[in-house]
């Protein structure tokens, strides 16, 4: 949190001889540990370099046209390596134009005879959709990756987004159709609801950690399910959130328009408030935690829970009000999808939100900043995979690979290291990043 | 076998560890490396045992030059080493821990456990370790692991023995218990290594005294050379060992404590109800003296500190401070209450290690002013603050922006200490405040915490070393199994507080803690585990409120 740059190199009278940090941290601690302050930005960045080239070579040697090449090898290994090539970088280059921009739209915006023509015919929102797609891709994926990053700090792992989620969406989708309000105060009043809910299960999960002593991955986990067939169940009841009509297809009814987050850029693209609301409670939260006394104790909490307590700090409360704002966030989620890109809720809404919140929360090493650029890449990823899939017939799937290896590699930096030769760092010690992250 | 080292030098990056260090030790001597905390010497042993290659230099045995690339070259070169965290199987037994990569085997490769017990035995008897081998490890005696830790060196046949800071963990006994087997050890022919930072014990055991400072060799002396000589070498500057202190001027009383049990959270058989940790303690400390509290690790020490912080909550008694009743408050409020508290683990409880200092300066009052206000921190007046504080501290860091993990214990201690003693506290509540810390820092420590006293706090200091609680206290308080044994003035005999600690009062009869009479303080009767002993509140708070005598010398 302090703005001075990090300390590069241990103080003179500090040898190996000082025995480090912590005595014995648990399991999970250290692996956290390892994941959250073993990894300097340079590995993250290789890691997805890795992750890309080996997704390239999966992406060329899936390909039939690609093996029937390299059956040839020997008589033509030029032809062999470049059909490989064609077929990775075309994959790739489909992904880009499905997520960033797509050179052919520019070109036929120059072959308008003016921009105002190319702004009634939708030429500019051609050129401008695979940015738009990736925000709203992102858009989730950055609430529910803060979600998770917020209780990484706190020392917490919440598998739970998911449950949030459906607590978020179940309670936005209600307020959404059931009840009828003026413009701006519905989306509001839709968007605290999505906050509350999550926050209900959060708050329990926080709760039953302080009380109890439960286990907050046990619990999440198990939360995960109730809510899961939660929502099914009222999905299926007509009296509850079933649409009238829907003869069984667990689909809720569409939320009034009055309650949909607003467009930002007019009506040819998705991109919505949702995306600047994510946005804002990134920077939130980077506040929270760095500027703020109650994430000062946050972070204290999540460091040493043995000396938070000597601190005189709560050890429980802070988990109970993290879990809490963790929860919020995931809800909120749920909002940006139901109020944004939706409109109404099935049974299969949350789709793979609970855990794509964690990876990309891995991805951004709990860090604000870190989760946003985290949830950019993944929803580029997510806004380029069909465009791929139609224009080069690589299977979308392909995209969830890349993601795993992804997050494989983050997880595993002396695997990185020993891949580029790196060495470990050394100074600063363990921690660095978390006290002080690149945002700040 | 003759162990040479010869101009090792180890580089960390741009710091240097270890820079052209000769050493060499012979059969049937002790041989003592003396130095601060980060002076080099376990990274020096690290090397010879193979953990750590060297950069430059060489080791020879009996003349020859020996490559050392693992812990297993070591072993077979006959080095051994008894680290100083035990690396020991909690749940085997102490036959099982010794032939632990070594074992005996029959046909077929079944384990000869009889072999293993028998040689255990064998060699128990030969150095008078004193070690049973059917013995649970996890249920021995710290004192008593080490041994096992010196069996397994010498089943391995160890001809030089790297002891790191072995006394760090023993009591005062079983300091002495190591010292006789260190002497058997020598009269059999072997070479002992002995690593430590402590002056007493070096003269009392080594025959030749190698002194480390940053790294370097920077003198070798005989044993007889004086404490105040072994301690300028080793700190490059003159020490003063003993602080000098004025008389204490007690003055109103600030903590009042009454018959306090604080529960032990020790797991016992169920059914089974453990002895309270604390078991119905009354003292007072009045403002400007500084009370002892000593005792052998693990007699309720802990737990007392941690009930007087709010730590722990207490199952009967009261306290108050400051005439106020704290008896159920949290440790926040007594935090706010002016209760400034030095943790016996300073890594543990202390600091949060990958916080920077600046963070770990207002761990307790990051929520007051002026480092806060309403939810905001703010980062100048921390920064202001902990700038000044490392000044004012003399906290040896790069900047206030580094991790407090990356600081040696001397300075993570001075940055609790700048933390504590920052705000005006009226009670300081120090744990073990110079555990691990070097001659320095130690120097240092005592004047803050009498510079305390002098100021007006009341003071209350815990350890388990008899050094510190002579060199500081104005009364001493002696505890064993949860009770205070008596109260005596600083004059008192060490052979006397040395009965006391043992549960043994000054007439010599055993098990009758605070027999009457020879206390200044009556301790409460025996079997009295709650709050209605009658005589203990009419008669005890007295003691304090009669300085006159006891400050006489």
């Amino acid at each position: 949190m302090s703005e001075s740059p990090p300390a590069p190199a241990a103080p003179p009278e500090s040898t190996p001889d000082d025995k480090p940090g912590r005595d014995k941290p648990s399991f999970g601690r250290a692996v956290l540990d390892g994941i959250l302050e073993g990894n300097s930005l340079v590995v993250t960045i290789l890691a997805i370099v890795t992750a890309i080239v080996l997704g390239g070579l999966l992406i060329a040697f899936t390909n039939q046209a690609v093996l029937n090449a390299w059956g040839v090898f020997f008589s033509h290994p030029g032809y062999a390596i470049a059909q490989a090539w064609d077929t990775a970088s075309g994959a790739y280059v489909a992904i880009f134009e499905g997520s960033i921009f797509n050179p052919h739209t520019v070109a036929s915006l120059f072959h308008q005879r003016s921009l105002s023509v190319a702004l009634h015919d939708g030429t500019i929102s051609s050129v401008f959709n695979p940015l738009s797609e990736t925000a709203v891709f992102a858009t989730p994926l950055i609430l529910a990756g803060l979600s998770v990053a917020i209780a990484f700090q706190t020392g917490l792992f919440n598998i739970g987004a998911e449950s949030q989620w459906i607590g978020g969406a179940i309670l936005a989708t209600w307020l959404g159709y059931g009840v009828s309000m003026p413009i701006v105060i519905h989306v509001v009043v839709c968007v605290i609801g999505s906050f509350v809910g999550g926050a209900v299960l959060g708050w329990v999960v926080g709760f039953l950690k302080a009380r109890t002593g439960a286990h907050e991955v046990i619990v999440t986990i198990m939360i995960n399910y109730v809510m899961a067939y939660l929502l099914a169940y009222l999905l299926s009841k007509p009296s509850l959130l079933e649409k009238p009509g829907a003869n069984g297809n667990l689909i809720s009814s569409n939320v009034a328009s009055n309650a949909h987050l607003p467009l930002l850029a007019g009506t040819n693209l998705r991109i919505n408030a949702g995306f600047l609301l994510a946005l804002a409670c990134a920077a939130g939260v980077w506040w929270l935690m760095n500027r703020s006394t109650l994430g000062f104790q946050f972070r204290t909490v999540g460091a040493n829970p043995n000396a938070a307590r000597s601190a005189g700090m709560s050890v429980t409360r802070s988990w109970i009000l993290v879990m809490l704002i963790a929860g919020g966030l995931a809800g909120l989620a749920a909002s940006t999808v139901i109020q944004g890109t939706d409109f109404s809720l099935n049974f299969q809404s949350y789709g793979t939100y609970g855990i794509d919140a964690i990876t990309v929360a891995l991805l951004g090493r709990a860090r604000p900043g870190g989760v946003v650029w985290a949830a950019l890449l993944y929803g580029a990823l997510h806004a380029g995979a069909p465009g791929m899939q139609s224009s080069t017939g690589v299977p979308v799937d392909i995209v969830q690979v890349i993601q795993a290896l992804i997050v494989m590699f983050v997880a595993a930096p002396p695997l990185v290291r020993a891949i580029y030769r790196l060495r470990e760092t050394k100074g600063g010690g363990p921690g660095q990043y978390l006290s002080k992250g690149w945002n700040a | 076998m003759n162990l040479e080292l010869q101009g090792i030098t180890k580089r960390f990056g741009s710091l240097v560890a270890n820079d052209h260090i000769d050493l060499s030790t012979e059969p049937g001597t002790i041989h003592a490396l003396l130095g601060e905390n980060g002076a080099g010497k376990t990274t020096l042993m690290n090397i010879l045992y193979g953990l750590l290659q060297p950069d430059e230099g060489q080791i020879l045995i009996d003349g020859r030059a020996r490559t050392i690339s693992s812990p297993k070259d070591a072993i077979n070169s006959g080095i051994g080493m008894v680290h100083q965290h035990f690396m020991l199987v909690p749940v085997f037994t102490v036959a099982e821990n010794v032939a632990l990569g070594h074992e005996e085997t029959k046909a077929l490769g079944w384990l000869d456990r009889r072999r293993m017990r028998a040689k255990v035995r064998e060699l128990s008897q030969q150095y008078g370790l004193r070690v049973e081998p059917d013995a649970l490890t996890e249920d021995l005696p710290v004192g008593v692991q080490q041994r096992v830790e010196i069996l397994k060196a010498l089943i391995r046949d160890a001809q030089v023995l790297i002891l790191d800071e072995p006394t760090a963990v023993l009591t005062p006994s079983e300091t002495e218990d190591l010292f006789r087997i260190m002497r058997e050890l020598r009269a059999s022919g072997k070479a002992i290594v002995f690593i430590s930072h402590k002056l007493k014990e070096v003269q009392a055991i080594a025959d030749t005294v190698t002194i480390l400072r940053r790294g370097k060799v920077v003198g070798q002396r005989p044993p007889s050379t004086s404490e105040d000589e072994l301690a300028a070498l080793m700190v490059g500057r003159n020490v003063q060992l003993r602080v000098s202190k004025t008389e204490a001027e007690p003055g109103r009383i600030v903590l009042d404590v009454k018959d306090l049990v604080v529960p032990s959270a020790q797991i016992v058989a169920p059914g089974e109800v453990p002895a309270p940790a604390v078991n119905g303690i009354t003292f007072r400390v009045r403002a400007g003296e500084i009370l002892g509290i000593a005792g052998v690790q693990g007699n309720g020490q802990t737990e007392l500190c941690e009930a007087l912080m709010g730590l722990l909550p207490a199952a009967s008694g009261s306290v108050h401070l400051n005439d106020r009743d704290v008896t159920g408050s949290s440790p926040h409020e007594r935090l706010r209450a002016g209760i400034g508290y030095v943790p016996e683990d300073r890594q543990q409880d202390g600091l949060v290690s990958s916080f920077p200092v600046s963070e770990n300066i207002v761990l307790d009052t990051y929520d007051q002013h002026p480092y806060a206000s309403g939810f905001a921190l703010k980062l100048g007046a921390i920064r202001a603050t902990a700038e000044e504080r490392v000044k004012e501290f003399d906290i040896r860091t790069q900047s206030i922006a580094t991790p407090v993990g990356t600081l040696s214990g001397g300075n993570q201690q001075k940055v609790i200490l700048a933390r504590e003693v920052g705000r005006e506290v009226s009670l300081l509540l120090a744990s073990q405040p110079t555990r691990g810390l070097d001659v320095g820092s130690i120097e240092f420590v005592h004047k803050r915490i009498i510079e305390e006293r002098d100021r007006g706090a009341a003071v209350i200091l815990v350890s388990s070393e008899l050094d510190e609680i002579y060199a500081l206290s104005d009364r001493i308080a002696i505890m064993y199994e949860g009770r205070f044994t008596g109260f005596r003035p600083p004059d008192v005999p060490v052979e006397e507080l040395g009965l006391l600690m043992a549960g043994i009062d000054g007439s010599g009869t055993p098990g009758q803690p605070g027999a009457p009479g020879l206390d200044t303080e009556p301790a409460p009767p025996p079997e009295a585990s709650s709050t209605e002993s009658p005589d203990a509140p009419a008669e005890s708070p007295d003691a304090p409120a009669e300085p006159p005598e006891a400050e006489a010398k």
